[in-house]
This record gives structure tokens, C-alpha cells and sequence, in this order.
């Protein structure tokens, strides 16, 4: 547990990628198995252990603490768990470590009356942070900011793998990993390849910029419309289909109706959109489908999802990747002729006559509420990862709105000196008192200079400190690019952008100048 | 000795601090007062510009480094064990294992005994003279960390988690926020303790006070100043105030990683809150535990709970049986550590 609550402490405070991956990497090499197993299926896909956390705690609580000074400190932690991890009484050390095998072995095996006083016996042979690292790991998947992407990098890194290679074994295998840890050391061979669907590493479009545009010939390329829905791999093999998102997670879980509808030995890659008669509803309706383990009757039914295919690496066990994208186009039509499972449908290829026509079409996708088209080289195969010159996301010029900036945030990792987070406003009126409402928030699409002239205006024109935040005064105008404005109840100011970022500082521009709410919500398509 | 008479017949808190009425004196008032006993250095206990004040040599000294000419009109050193008479009472300074020159003050009065600690510590501290214990009929405590969540690391294990870090993250410069007065010292001399040999680099602020307690003969080892240092000091340890982290200043170097230094550290949130990377859970607080060792070993029938999480350690007293108030002193916040 020493080890693993080292790692998960500082994980937690370790903001950049690199950092994360350096202490994944080193503690990979040094935790004896099975324990890195399951510290690693902590960190991927979580361990399904059955134990009441929330409940045992309040027990053990209410046995053992003084309720007031458990609410004092509570207040100044402001978790409960982390409370309980600090005010437990710490034992003089000694005794041995305590191993995550250990834990996970008991609770498979220990009866329900006795599963508080295992608790209890736990937390007092640990410090502070191993009790934190405990009920992290006893409360199911600890949020550390590492996603199982992350975590299978760097394994791959710690054994010098490609993550590929991973990704191809990860869902035939259960925690705590043996065969993949003795195959990665170099003592076996790799673990068989899974009798269950198992992840493909997809593969990634660029985005297109003019040049490549220029270049361009018309014959080479299949187009498509691009959608504004998620990327998902489904996967079926021996009745059973599972949903992958992009970064490899099995997100089955969340939309049992697709996973209990499609019956197919395939690999196929598509859109995961929400559609209602017919129509694909707009991004927040699918939003709120997301990141969720289980869902209710009446969830599936106000945002029913569908599958909108575009490509198949596999169909009835036969590996498709190396055909070339017209071939598995081919298959994939003829394939979903025949089965037509019901919640898909195909992205239709789109016929164009000349270049120009088809600029004209990505001109006009604004008006059609279309996030812009696919170019995808006809005889390309399927390649894992993001190669240079196959598929191309051709995505609809950005809209642009000069707002006024309200707050800033300083950054984190490299940044974490500039004030590089920003709350932007536009005009609103209450009373005929004009004033600016917070609309969105953005912290790319600067370059270093501007951040720093950014950074120094922030300095110079703080109103007010809030910790990390900063209130500024209102005379900064940005021009902010975004690619779609949506209506959302969850802002007070009514709507929500799409990938906003910051296009140009308009030092010119007076603040009074700039954009008007009203204006933003005029910018609020519906879908087709 | 007698506890009839009550305390706050003769020790009281009045707009100015804690006033000792038969002594005609005030401890570590927060304004301007004729007389004024100074447990320590730090800035909200020693204010400037009192008539005349009575120290330790040592925290006379960091007054005048610190206050120059407004650290008092009249200074007079009491060095610890000496007692002195002033007027109808007797004085006398006891380390309190705080910072360098930290006392505690003890007032006998008619047969009773008051003990005033000031900030103090139990834990280990290789820069200053150790906490002594004196037994009492009223003892006056600090309560920062007074709530059962606040329980330091030893500081030594706390340095070897910086070191532990520079293998880690060998390339990044290691950027540790530390107050200038104590836990600078305190934590570069335990670093040394830990076999860390290398220079550890400071910010100009802590230059100061650092040259103090090197020329009062505290080994500190190599501590050059970042200004003299023309190198982005990859993998290095510098040390600066606080609100130097994340700052411009902090920009010369090489992917600094920040760290802080403080019993706040142990929790997550307030890491969080201040960008910290790497929190070391080192103070000069009492915590929790020390709080209610030392106040049963004092023997004192009588408690008053001065700045800090007052309520938790007053009502943990009460419960043990104890007479226990919360003792409202104006100027004293959230103790920054």
C-alpha cells in the first residue's frame, strides 16, 4: 500500500502528463505482482468490489469519533473520506505492508457483519495517506486525473511496448494482469489473443488546412459529412458487444440498449449520436448519456442513441485493416444489407462533381448545422494512431464573437505562472443598465507572446484576487472563435460554446464595442 | 499554590492583546504599548513602534533585522531561565521550540502561575532550542492546528519526500515555498540531516534572516542566492516565499516544480488551491496531539485557547474536565505558516 498511496498521492497533484507518466512508469517497475495489477485496474477500468464504503463509514463513524469535532474537521477538510483518513487515530508503525492482494482477497471472501471490523483493522495498520489511498481504492475508481489511456501508455512505456500492442491483448485480460506483466517483462510469450471483443486502435483524422486543400485531387478522396456526435468502436465476438470510446474505455455500461440490440461478429467504427425521428439532436442531448455506469428507462428513452457506421476493421472474424478503404466500405454496405441491426445507420458517401462543388457544400454546412466534412483517401488502409495524409477533418470556418474579458486563472503545469485561463462576457441589459454577462471560458489558441501580454494586462488591471482568480477590469476585448453556440439551461447566460478559443486580442477595440448576448443566441441552430 | 482569585483579575485581554495588570505589561500586542513582552519574532507577534520591550536576545535581534529602528524604543533581553521582577510580578522566559528565540512567558502572581506559550512545537527542530515544560495553574495555548485532522509528519521523513522527488523529476528545478523566519532554516537544516549536500539556492527574501541564524552558528551548509545564479538550476532546490510560487520570478527556471512547506499541506484541498505540487507537511505548530499532551503535562486546571481553531480544542477540553475558554484576541487570522 506504501507504494501505491505514493503514487496516488502524487498523482493528484501532479498536473502534466509527462509528470504523471514518469511516476505510472516507476512505480510499474518497482510494485511486486499482483499488486500493480490491480493498482493498475484501479486506474483503467476499476476493480468491481462489492464493499458498502459509504455506509461502513458512517458505522465505524459514529462508533468512534465525537460527532463534533468529527463536523469541525470535516468543515475545514470539506471530504468526508479524507476526513476519516486524517483523524483516524495512526498506530506506532510496524507490521507488515499492507498489499492491495490482500484487500482485494478478503473482501471476496468476507461475510457482511464482519466487513467493518476488516475496515477498521486496515485503516489502523496504514498512515494518513494510505488510509486516503485505501478508501480511494475501496470507493471504486479514484479520480486522479489519469485516464486508462494514460495508464496503458505508460505501462507500454515502462517495458518499452507500443501501446498498441496493448490495447489488442487489454479486454481479454482480468486484474491483476498476470500474463500481461510476465509478457511484458519478456518472460512469455503475449497472452492469447481474447476469446471476448477486444479494442482496435482506431484510427485519427488531421485536421486540413489550405495548402493541403490546394493539393488535393478530387478523384482520391471519399467524402463525408463530419458529425458532431462521439467516436465509438463496436466490437462483437461469441454473442457478447462491447462499446469502445476513442481512447479505448469500455463504455458498454452506458448504453445497454446498443449493447443488447447489436448481435454481430464484427468490428465496426462509427458516430454515437443521439437521433430522434429520424434527426440527430443536438451534442447536449448525447452529453447527458455520457460518463455513466448505469442508466434509467426513462434516460434511454429522452436521448435514444444510435450508431452511424463509417468503416469496419473486421467482419464474421475476417481482419479487414489492411483492405483499402473503398473495399472495406464495400464489405461494410454489403454486411449492413444484410443485418440491418436496428439503432444504425451508414454516413452516406457524398457525390460531388468538382472541387468547387464541394467547397460550396463545406461553405454552406453553417446553415445545414453540420460540423463540417470527412476526406478520407480511398485506397488508404486502416492505420492505428493519427498517419499523416489518409484522413482529413475538414471542419466548418469557426464563428467569431469579440467578448470582454471578465476573470482569469492561472494555469497549471508549464503555465502555472501565467494567468491563462479566461472568462469571457458579453453585453447584456437588466433595467436598462447595460452590463456583461460571463458567456463562455477559453484557454487556447494564443500564442506564447499574447499569453504573456495577456498575463501582464491581467496583472495590471486586477480588481480583485480569489485565490488563483483574478477579476480584471472590463476593457480587454477578445475575439473568441467557436465553432457552434447551443442553448443550455446549465448557464445563466442561456447558451454554451462549442470549443471556444481565443483568436485574436483586439487591444484596438473598445470594450463598449463588443458583442451583445442577444447576438450569441441569434448564432443557435437546430439541427436538421 | 492558591486558584481562589480568578485569572482575569490580573491577566486579561484588552484592545491591544493579552494585559497583565499587576506587571503593567502586555504580551505580543498587536498595537503600540508602553510595555511589551515579545514571545517571538514573527511579524503578528512582534509588531512595531512599542515603548519598550522585553526578549530574548534572539528575537530582539530579528525584531531589529526586521523592524529596524520601529523594533522599540527601549529593548531589554531576559534571557531564558532568568527571572525577573517587574513591579508586583515575576517574569521569566522558557523556549517554546518554535523558531529561533521563541519563549514561552511565565508570570507568577501571589502564588499563582500563568504560562503564556506563545507558538511552540514538540516536534524536532535542529535551529532552535526545544520546547520546556513548566507546570502552571493557567496555561494560555495557541491552537493553529487545533482539530483532531491536523497531525504533522516528522520533518525528516517530509525531506527525504523532496529528495525523492529530485529522482524523480530530475530534469525540473524543485521550487519550495517556505516562510523566510524558521521554516526556511528548519527545513534546509533538516535536508542536511537527510544527507542532501548540494547548495540549496534561496530567494533574496530569505537571505536575511538565514545569514542571522548561520552567524548564531546553525550548520546550514551551502545556501547560495538564486540572483548569483546565471543557471536555469535543473534539478535543484531553491527555496522562496510562498507567493513567489507560480509567480514571474519563478519563471527563470527549468519547469519549476512547486512545492510548499507548511501544516496546511496535510489537506488536499488547500494543495490544490495554492497549485502545490508537492506538499510537505512540516510545521512549527503544535499539532493536535501535542496540543493535549501538553496542555495535561502542564497540569493546569485552567486553560484559555488563544488564535487558531479555538472551538475544537475548548470543547475537547471541557469534556476532559477541564476549564477551558476561547481567548478572542483581535490581529490574530488564520496563522500563516
Amino acid at each position: 500500500m506504501k507504494a501505491f498511496a505514493s503514487l496516488l498521492d502524487r498523482l493528484t497533484f501532479t498536473p502534466s502528463r509527462n509528470g504523471k507518466l514518469t511516476l505510472l512508469r516507476n512505480y510499474f517497475h518497482v510494485a511486486p505482482d499482483p499488486d500493480r495489477g490491480y493498482a493498475l485496474a484501479a486506474l483503467t477500468d476499476g476493480l468491481p468490489l462489492r464493499f458498502p464504503l459509504r455506509k461502513l463509514l458512517s458505522e465505524i463513524g459514529a462508533a468512534r469519533f465525537d460527532p463534533e469535532l468529527f463536523r469541525l474537521s470535516r468543515h475545514d477538510v470539506g471530504d468526508t473520506a479524507e476526513t476519516v483518513a486524517l483523524i483516524w487515530p495512526s498506530m506506532p508503525a510496524g507490521g507488515d505492508d499492507l498489499y492491495l492482494s490482500e484487500i482485494v482477497t478478503a473482501i471476496l471472501s468476507v461475510e457482511r457483519g464482519s466487513q467493518a471490523s476488516l475496515l477498521t483493522q486496515w485503516l489502523d495498520r496504514l498512515d494518513p495517506i494510505g488510509r486516503w489511498a485505501l478508501l480511494k481504492f475501496l470507493g471504486g475508481a479514484p479520480r486522479v486525473g489519469v485516464s486508462a489511456r494514460l495508464a496503458k501508455q505508460a505501462l507500454a512505456d515502462a517495458f518499452g511496448r507500443g501501446i498498441d500492442e496493448i490495447e489488442e491483448v487489454w479486454h481479454g485480460l482480468e486484474p491483476p494482469y498476470l500474463p500481461l506483466f510476465t509478457w511484458l517483462e519478456g518472460k512469455a510469450e503475449g497472452p492469447p489473443p481474447a476469446a471476448t471483443p477486444v479494442f482496435r486502435p482506431m484510427m485519427l483524422s488531421h485536421a486540413l488546412d489550405e495548402a493541403e486543400w490546394e493539393a488535393l485531387s478530387r478523384d482520391e478522396f471519399a467524402i463525408e459529412w463530419k458529425w458532431d456526435g462521439i467516436r465509438v468502436q463496436v466490437a462483437g465476438k461469441g454473442g457478447i458487444t462491447r462499446l469502445f470510446s476513442r481512447s479505448g474505455d469500455d463504455i458498454s455500461l452506458g448504453f445497454p440498449e446498443l449493447a443488447e440490440q447489436f448481435n454481430f461478429e464484427a468490428v465496426l467504427d462509427g458516430e454515437l449520436l443521439v437521433v430522434r425521428d429520424g434527426a440527430v439532436a443536438p451534442f447536449g442531448d448525447l452529453q447527458q448519456r455520457l460518463n455513466r455506469r448505469t442508466v434509467t428507462r426513462s434516460m434511454m428513452s429522452k436521448n435514444p442513441v444510435h450508431v452511424r457506421f463509417y468503416d469496419a476493421l473486421a467482419i464474421d472474424g475476417a481482419d479487414l485493416r489492411a483492405l483499402p478503404f473503398m473495399q472495406r466500405r464495400a464489405r461494410l454496405e454489403a454486411w449492413h444489407r444484410e443485418h440491418a441491426p436496428a439503432r444504425s445507420d451508414l454516413s452516406e458517401l457524398l457525390e460531388f462533381v468538382s472541387k468547387d462543388e464541394l467547397r460550396r457544400r463545406w461553405e454552406a454546412t453553417r446553415e445545414d448545422g453540420i460540423e463540417g466534412l470527412m476526406l478520407k483517401r480511398k485506397d488508404s488502409a486502416y492505420l492505428a494512431g493519427r498517419p499523416k495524409g489518409h484522413w482529413f477533418k475538414w471542419k466548418r470556418a469557426a464563428l467569431t464573437a469579440d467578448c470582454v474579458l471578465l476573470y482569469a486563472q492561472k494555469g497549471s503545469g508549464k503555465r502555472s505562472s501565467f494567468y491563462s485561463d479566461y472568462t469571457f462576457g458579453a453585453w447584456s441589459e437588466k433595467d436598462g443598465t447595460p452590463y456583461l454577462m460571463p458567456v463562455g471560458k477559453a484557454y487556447s489558441g494564443f500564442t506564447d507572446a499574447e499569453l504573456e501580454q495577456i498575463d501582464r494586462f491581467v496583472r495590471q488591471n486586477t480588481i480583485e484576487r480569489f485565490g488563483p482568480v483574478r477579476s480584471v477590469t472590463p476593457k480587454l476585448v477578445l475575439e473568441v472563435a467557436f465553432d457552434a453556440v447551443q442553448a443550455s439551461s446549465r448557464h445563466k447566460s442561456g447558451i454554451a460554446m462549442r470549443f471556444p478559443r481565443i483568436a485574436r486580442i483586439r487591444w484596438d477595440k473598445p470594450a463598449a464595442e463588443a458583442d451583445t448576448l442577444d447576438g450569441l443566441k441569434r448564432l443557435i441552430v437546430s439541427r436538421p | 499554590m492558591c486558584s481562589s482569585r480568578p485569572f482575569d483579575s490580573w491577566l486579561r485581554p484588552d484592545a491591544r492583546g493579552l494585559y497583565c495588570l499587576p506587571g503593567d505589561f502586555h504580551i505580543d500586542p498587536h498595537a503600540p504599548v508602553a510595555r511589551a513582552i515579545i514571545t517571538h519574532g514573527h511579524s503578528d507577534h512582534a509588531r512595531p513602534d512599542h515603548q519598550a520591550v522585553l526578549a530574548t536576545a534572539d528575537t530582539i535581534a530579528i525584531m531589529k533585522l526586521r523592524l529596524g529602528s520601529a523594533a522599540g524604543a527601549q529593548l531589554q533581553v531576559l534571557d531564558y531561565g532568568e527571572t525577573l521582577k517587574m513591579r508586583d510580578v515575576t517574569v521569566r522566559l522558557v523556549p517554546a521550540g518554535h523558531i529561533l528565540g521563541s519563549a514561552q512567558v511565565v508570570i507568577e502572581y501571589e502564588g499563582q502561575r500563568a504560562v503564556i506559550s506563545g507558538d511552540y512545537k514538540r516536534h524536532a527542530d535542529p535551529t532552535c532550542a526545544a520546547f520546556e515544560l513548566v507546570t502552571c495553574d493557567l496555561f494560555i495555548t495557541e491552537a493553529t492546528f487545533g482539530l483532531p485532522v491536523y497531525r504533522h509528519e516528522p520533518a525528516l521523513g517530509e525531506a527525504r519526500k523532496l529528495i525523492a522527488s529530485l529522482q524523480d523529476f530530475p530534469e525540473r528545478t524543485h521550487q519550495i515555498g517556505v516562510y523566510g523566519l524558521g521554516k526556511c532554516q528548519r527545513l534546509i537544516a533538516t535536508l542536511r540531516q537527510a544527507g542532501y549536500d548540494r547548495p540549496i539556492y534561496l530567494h533574496g527574501a530569505l537571505r536575511a534572516m538565514t545569514d542571522y541564524y548561520i552567524s548564531r552558528g546553525v550548520a546550514l551548509g551551502d545556501v547560495p542566492s538564486v540572483a548569483d545564479s546565471k543557471d536555469k538550476l535543473s534539478g535543484e532546490i531553491v527555496l522562496s516565499p510562498p507567493s513567489a510560487l507560480g509567480d514571474r520570478w519563478s519563471r527563470r527556471f527549468a519547469d519549476p516544480l512547486a512545492g510548499f512547506a507548511s501544516g496546511w499541506m496535510r489537506i488536499r484541498g488547500r494543495v490544490r488551491q495554492r497549485g502545490v505540487e508537492l506538499p510537505l507537511i512540516i510545521s512549527d505548530h503544535c499539532d493536535w496531539p501535542e496540543l493535549l499532551q501538553t496542555v495535561a503535562e502542564t497540569g493546569a486546571g485552567e486553560i484559555w485557547v488563544t488564535h487558531g481553531r479555538e472551538e475544537a480544542l475548548v470543547h475537547e477540553l471541557t469534556k476532559r474536565g477541564l476549564t477551558a475558554r476561547a481567548l478572542a484576541l483581535v490581529g490574530r487570522e488564520d496563522e500563516a505558516e
